[in-house]
């Protein structure tokens, strides 16, 4: 498709998908949301992008391989598990640091927002993943 | 701290990821033989120490047991993790010369493992909802190998699989919601604890049913059988071999969890519907055996005849005829894998599994003839293999308790089982090799890996027909532990190590 409108469109929509992605990854812990809903997300702002062009132009335009998002997320998978293993605590134990910031207040850190990270850059990859091997069969090899 | 329950799960999963990051095909087989042998380790040692120290739980997070997600290891879970284990290490080192034929072998690799991790998971998980997902994990991987080569017929195959299964895991999804709607918890340990309590058991007769019929469908019993010879025998023989000796007794694993832990206090009704279905298993699976006249469609309708045996085990109900049905899974998953090996070998050596098509196999290869009589007798029953003990356990369960019939069917079974591998024998070993099929020349060598995982497999059978007083203690202690469940509750809800 090559329609003018929806090239213009996509610009902000792109930018707006991917601000609630965000949104949905960081309050996921304890709000409806989390890493699943924010890949989905993401991958759809990547869609879109592709309806307004063409897979070939954003899978040429892309920064990283699918396949690495994936990877990069299971990673951070297995390293969410880690704190709790070294620690001695229970295994997926959450690990949380407390930093107290001089205006915001307290920012809970901890290992599930790892988890959450992982499973939303592989949830993404996944998409990208589908997206791309379905209509460009011989880029995935 | 017990992380080390959770090993047989995050093993698979890591070495996934690293050939999902690497894929070079060699790594990926040299991972596949390392990585299996390491989950059959992994697997003696958590036996080992459940044997030692009790059943072992572990409270994901440290959440409470009705709450979070609880894996508990006992000494049922406990056999079948190392059983599982030598059967993925056997197919492991027999794919590195067979999948060869097709493309992309490091895509085997990790849905071998991807297989392998929702085997592990169905094995330790204690929560009827995550059974539901390690079920899926299961299915949704061996849809992808059995549709490895992607030809048409595999993919006939795959769909009939895949359709059926999905329909047994939209059964289970739904009586497992029912159990949630009633109960609110949907942990094993704490939903056995409230049928006990007997307030429930009413209105979970539905819910019950539905999951014997989700389980039935998985574990290819009587009259949800069907999609089991219809899709066997078209992927690679690998893929045939390692579904033989895992996919059915993960239903029939998770019938024999299920129903001792949850059902069995409306005993009476569940016997007879369980010993019905598994006479009509047995001599249905064990008759349709009898008039195929392809290697691998008679195994795979022995496959049913077999589940029979198991429910049946299940059906006696008393620790005898548990054990039974445990030492018999054990005994089918080693004898049938091999058996598939060798008819792999076989096309291999003589370029077809029609029966009508290849012979004279006794004279050319005398070693394959060992590797194919030893799981052969083995599955007929014939002392001293491991298939045997494992009937005469059922047997003499079945005659202490009085269940004539089901004895008698179990026997003509044997006689059945007996004359088809003879048949095999008869045909692909001892006549002339017909002379319209002169089969493949120049003779195919087989060297010595793709002979070693048949070997290994039936020295195990042999070792397990041997040493079977050991092996068979060992499935006792374990069917106490699923006949009397009170130590499995109390270890999951209250014996919690946070």
């Amino acid at each position: 498709m090559n329609s003018v409108i929806l090239q213009i469109a996509e610009k902000y929509i792109r930018w707006l998908l991917l601000f609630f992605a965000l949104t949905a990854l960081l309050r996921g812990h304890h709000f409806p949301g989390g890493g699943f809903i924010a890949g989905l997300l993401a991958g759809l702002a990547v869609v879109f992008r592709s309806l307004a062009y063409s897979e070939e132009k954003v899978f040429r335009d892309f920064p990283v391989r699918p396949v690495t998002l994936l990877s990069a997320g299971l990673i951070m998978i297995l390293l969410s598990f880690l704190p709790a293993w070294l620690t001695n605590r229970p295994f997926m134990t959450g690990v949380w640091v407390k930093p107290v910031l001089p205006l915001a207040g307290e920012l809970k850190l901890g290992t599930p927002l790892v988890f959450d990270t992982g499973i939303f850059l592989s949830v993404t990859g996944v998409i990208l993943l589908f997206l791309f091997s379905l209509k460009i069969p011989e880029k995935w090899k | 701290m017990n992380t080390a329950a959770a090993l047989p799960i995050l093993i698979p999963l890591v070495l996934m990821i690293i050939m999902i990051i690497n894929r070079s095909d060699t790594l990926a087989r040299w991972t596949g033989v390392a990585g299996s042998l390491l989950l059959l380790a992994c697997s003696v040692y958590l036996f080992a120490t459940v044997r030692h120290s009790g059943i072992l739980t572990l409270q994901a997070g440290g959440w409470r047991a009705p709450f979070g997600i609880t894996l508990v290891i006992d000494l049922f879970s406990g056999l079948m993790l190392m059983a599982g284990s030598v059967i993925l290490v056997a197919v492991s080192v027999f794919s590195v010369r067979f999948i060869r034929e097709d493309c992309c072998n490091n895509r085997f690799y990790v849905f071998f493992f991807s297989l392998a991790m929702g085997l592990n998971g169905s094995f330790i998980t204690g929560d009827l909802f995550n059974l539901f997902v390690w079920f899926e994990v299961l299915l949704l991987s061996s849809f992808v190998l059995i549709t490895y080569g992607s030809t048409p017929q595999q993919l006939k195959g795959g769909v009939k699989y895949l359709a059926l299964n999905l329909l047994g895991s939209l059964f289970f999804l739904a009586g497992t919601g029912l159990f949630y709607g009633e109960t609110g918890t949907l942990n094993m340990a704490r939903l056995a604890e409230l049928l006990r309590e007997g307030e429930y058991s009413a209105s979970l007769n539905v819910s019950a049913i539905l999951i014997f019929v989700a389980f039935g469908i998985k574990g290819a019993v009587f009259p949800f059988h069907f999609w089991l010879p219809a899709s066997y025998h078209t992927p690679n023989i690998t893929i045939t071999s390692l579904f033989a000796g895992l996919l059915s007794k993960v239903g029939v694993y998770a019938m024999i969890r299920v129903f001792t832990l949850l059902f069995m206090h409306d005993q009476v009704f569940w016997q007879h519907l369980f010993l019905v279905v598994a006479g009509l298993t047995m001599v249905i699976g064990g008759m349709a055996a009898t008039a195929q006249y392809e290697t691998r469609r008679v195994l795979s309708y022995h496959i049913i005849s077999q589940i029979g045996y198991m429910v049946m085990g299940l059906g006696i109900y008393t620790p005898l005829g548990i054990a039974g049905a445990l030492f018999f899974m054990i005994h089918n998953m080693l004898a049938k894998t091999a058996a598939f090996m060798v008819a792999g070998l076989i096309r291999r050596v003589k370029g077809s599994y029609e029966l009508m098509e290849i012979g004279g196999l006794y004279r050319e290869r005398p070693l394959l003839a060992v590797l194919f009589i030893v799981p052969a007798f083995a599955l007929a029953g014939v002392p001293p293999l491991s298939g045997f003990f494992a009937k005469f356990i059922l047997i003499k369960a079945g005659l202490e308790d009085g269940h004539y019939w089901i004895t008698a069917m179990a026997v003509f079974t044997a006689m059945l089982t007996l004359f088809s591998m003879i048949k095999i024998w008869n045909e692909a070993f001892l006549k002339k090799t017909p002379g319209n099929h002169p089969g493949i020349n120049p003779p195919v060598r087989l060297n010595w890996i793709d002979l070693f995982p048949p070997a290994f497999l039936g020295s195990l059978s042999i070792l397990m027909g041997l040493f079977a007083g050991p092996v068979f203690r060992f499935a006792l202690e374990a069917a106490r532990v699923l006949t009397n469940v009170s130590p499995y509750i109390e270890s999951v809800i209250y014996g919690l190590s946070p």
